[in-house]
């Protein structure tokens, strides 16, 4: 119990509350600055994340750059462990940077900044699928007529919409973790984080999710950030694939994925480019994912 | 249940058993050749489901008391209990049924039931705002957490002649005793609810531009709502055991105050009828806390 009420309450004081409307992330730095060069959304240079555990400190990223393209859907893979997660939640404004900076594209009108799709179950169980999914857009003051319509057509893009007046615990995981997508996208961000969202479903409706975004996302070419654990999910949803290196986490390489859209899985697995890419990454990250595993220490 | 944990039940070792012979194999295709199979049968249905399954919860939820009432009427009859200091139902039932039709309970059970809810309210109101707050402002619980534990243990039987000296002789110092225990353990269950709350549900208010209030009203207090109701629930079950010691002293009616007459009087009948109202009536409002949390989170799970 004790653990537990230290842990929200560091997150209030860490990330705290107060720091969540659009325009006020001073301690992530976005500005019109002229370092923000054409073409690019979310500029980073030099981001160092070491999280203070008392006693020890652990770098969870460290002198990362990285320059993110507008309109790019750009996947992360890296070993488990190695800052994957920390960099988008740093880019989301959930975690305050030990050093460096990150510029990124003001967003056009009322429009967030951010959004994100969790790692894991992160649908409120206080609120219908509807109400879920249109949670960003209630936050930015849109009326629930307006609200409405872009619910219900995320809902149908998604096959949900018998389930929006459902709660979620009456929804399978793979649901929820609709619902989870669908809230994000609804919420019509800048740029768009998903961390592993499809990593918990099985592999059908993981291959449909897949599908559906992809769907989605052409629609509107939102710059995305989408970490994988799967080089497979990868190849089909990047135009880039960033390998980060092992802990701390860096840019190992950043591979351009030159097969054109729309992709798809089963004939892409016969294809010649896929299969050198493939290989290409997988070799990338596999001598990452060995030198993660020498670090393990019988302590950790 | 599900099939699985049926077939665990059934065969605790978890492994398939090699079934002898005279096993009825499922379809014909195992039989032949003589060849020993494996079995894995559908357990038999024992009928009714879900349904019977409730059905069988009511009969027992109404079995059970029933039965101990038989045991201790026999009991008292064969002499096994003192039948001065225990009494037997049907002669409790002798005193209630008068008591009952004459209205004298029922004004009894008008004015306790009136300083239970008032000191419920009393209690829960601040409690729930207080707690709720305390959850959300670190500072103030930082201040105001070792004031409520070092207070807490207090019984509240232990300050009645300061609440007395305090608030008279009327119905306020009934009120209050009452209040003051609800208020305890709806303020310490509405903080833990807040502060229960999973981390990534802020998480998720902020990176959606929730405001303060946005947060208060979409996370905290929904997200704290089964706390609350369960801090509700043991309140008023306080509140039941209250009452009695609130009508102790300087009260001349109520269900509680029917216990000391009687005891003063050693009417042992009239005790066990107040005691038992007293039961009749906890349930009664059990269930309707339990009904109003259904109302009011629709979305927990059963
Ligand atoms: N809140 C935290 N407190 C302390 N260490 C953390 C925290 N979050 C992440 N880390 C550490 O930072 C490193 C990177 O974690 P993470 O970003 O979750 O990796 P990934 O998503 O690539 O698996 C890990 O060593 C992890 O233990
Ligand atoms: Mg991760």
């Amino acid at each position: 119990m004790e653990g537990k009420v230290d842990a929200v309450l560091k997150r209030r004081t860490d990330a705290g509350m107060d720091r969540v409307a659009v325009g006020e992330r001073s301690a992530v730095g976005w500005s019109r600055s002229p370092a923000l060069p054409p073409g690019v959304s979310v500029k980073i240079s030099g981001l160092t994340k070491e999280f203070d555990m008392g006693d020890r400190s652990v770098v969870a990223i460290d002198r990362l750059d990285l320059a993110v393209r507008d309109g790019e859907f750009l996947c992360i893979v890296g070993p488990s462990g190695c800052g994957k997660t920390t960099l988008i939640r740093t880019i989301a404004g959930l975690e305050t940077q030990t050093n460096g900076t990150i510029w990124m594209k003001p967003p056009a009108n009322r429009r967030p900044l951010t959004a994100m799709v969790f790692q894991t179950d992160s649908v409120f169980p206080w609120m219908t699928v509807e109400d879920n999914v249109g949670y960003g857009l209630k936050m930015q003051g849109v009326s629930k007529s307006d609200r409405d319509a872009k619910v219900q057509s995320l809902l149908r893009v998604t096959g949900l919409e018998k389930f929006g007046k459902s709660y979620p615990h009456q929804l399978s995981g793979g649901m929820r973790q609709r619902v989870n997508v669908a809230r994000a996208f609804a919420a019509d961000p800048e740029i768009l984080l998903m961390d592993e969202p499809f990593g918990l479903l099985d592999e059908q409706n993981r291959m449909i999710l897949q599908k559906e975004l992809m769907d989605i996302w052409r629609e509107s070419r939102k710059t995305t950030l989408f970490i994988t654990h799967s080089v497979d999910e990868a190849i089909l949803l990047g135009d880039r694939i960033l390998v980060m290196t092992a802990h701390p986490g860096r840019v190992k390489e950043i591979i351009d994925i030159d097969i054109p859209r729309p992709r798809d899985l089963i004939t892409l697995r016969g294809d010649a480019r896929f299969i050198s890419l493939y290989k290409q990454v997988w070799a990338l990250l596999s001598e990452e994912v060995l030198r993660s595993r020498a670090q393990e220490t019988p302590h950790s | 249940m599900n099939d699985t944990n049926r077939e665990r039940q059934k065969n605790p070792s978890g492994l398939r058993s090699q079934s002898p012979r005279e096993d009825r194999p499922r379809g014909d295709a195992g039989a032949g050749g003589g060849r020993d199979a494996i079995v894995i049968e559908a357990p038999p249905d024992k009928g009714g489901g879900n349904w019977g399954r409730r059905a069988f919860g009511r009969t027992v939820a109404f079995l059970s008391p029933s039965l101990l009432l038989v045991v201790w009427e026999l009991l008292a009859r064969w002499g096994a209990i003192d039948e001065r200091l225990f009494s037997r139902p049907s002669l409790i039932l002798g005193t209630l049924l008068p008591l009952l039709r004459s209205g004298e309970l029922l004004s009894h059970i008008a004015v306790s039931l009136q300083r239970i809810v008032l000191g419920f309210l009393a209690g829960a109101a601040p409690g729930v705002i207080l707690g709720l707050s305390m959850g959300l402002f670190p500072p103030l619980r930082a201040w105001l957490m070792p004031l409520v534990s070092s207070t807490f243990p207090i019984p509240k039987l232990a300050i009645m002649p300061l609440i007395l000296i305090v608030f008279g002789l009327g119905e306020a110092s009934k009120v209050f005793t009452i209040g003051i225990g609800v208020f305890y353990l709806v303020l310490i269950n509405s903080m833990t609810g807040v502060l229960s709350i999973e981390p990534i549900y802020l998480d998720v208010a902020k990176t959606f531009g929730a405001s303060k209030k946005d947060f208060y009203l979409t996370v905290a207090i929904p997200g704290s709502l089964p706390m609350i109701f369960a801090g509700l629930k043991l309140g008023m079950g306080t509140a039941l055991l209250l009452i009695v010691a609130a009508e102790m002293s300087a009260a001349q009616a109520g269900v509680g105050w029917m216990v000391w007459r009687a005891y003063d009087m050693f009417d042992i009948e009239r005790m066990f009828s107040a005691l038992l109202t007293l039961a009749v009536l906890g349930y009664l409002l059990a269930i309707l806390l339990e009904t109003i949390e259904r109302k009011v989170i629709p979305w927990k799970e059963k």
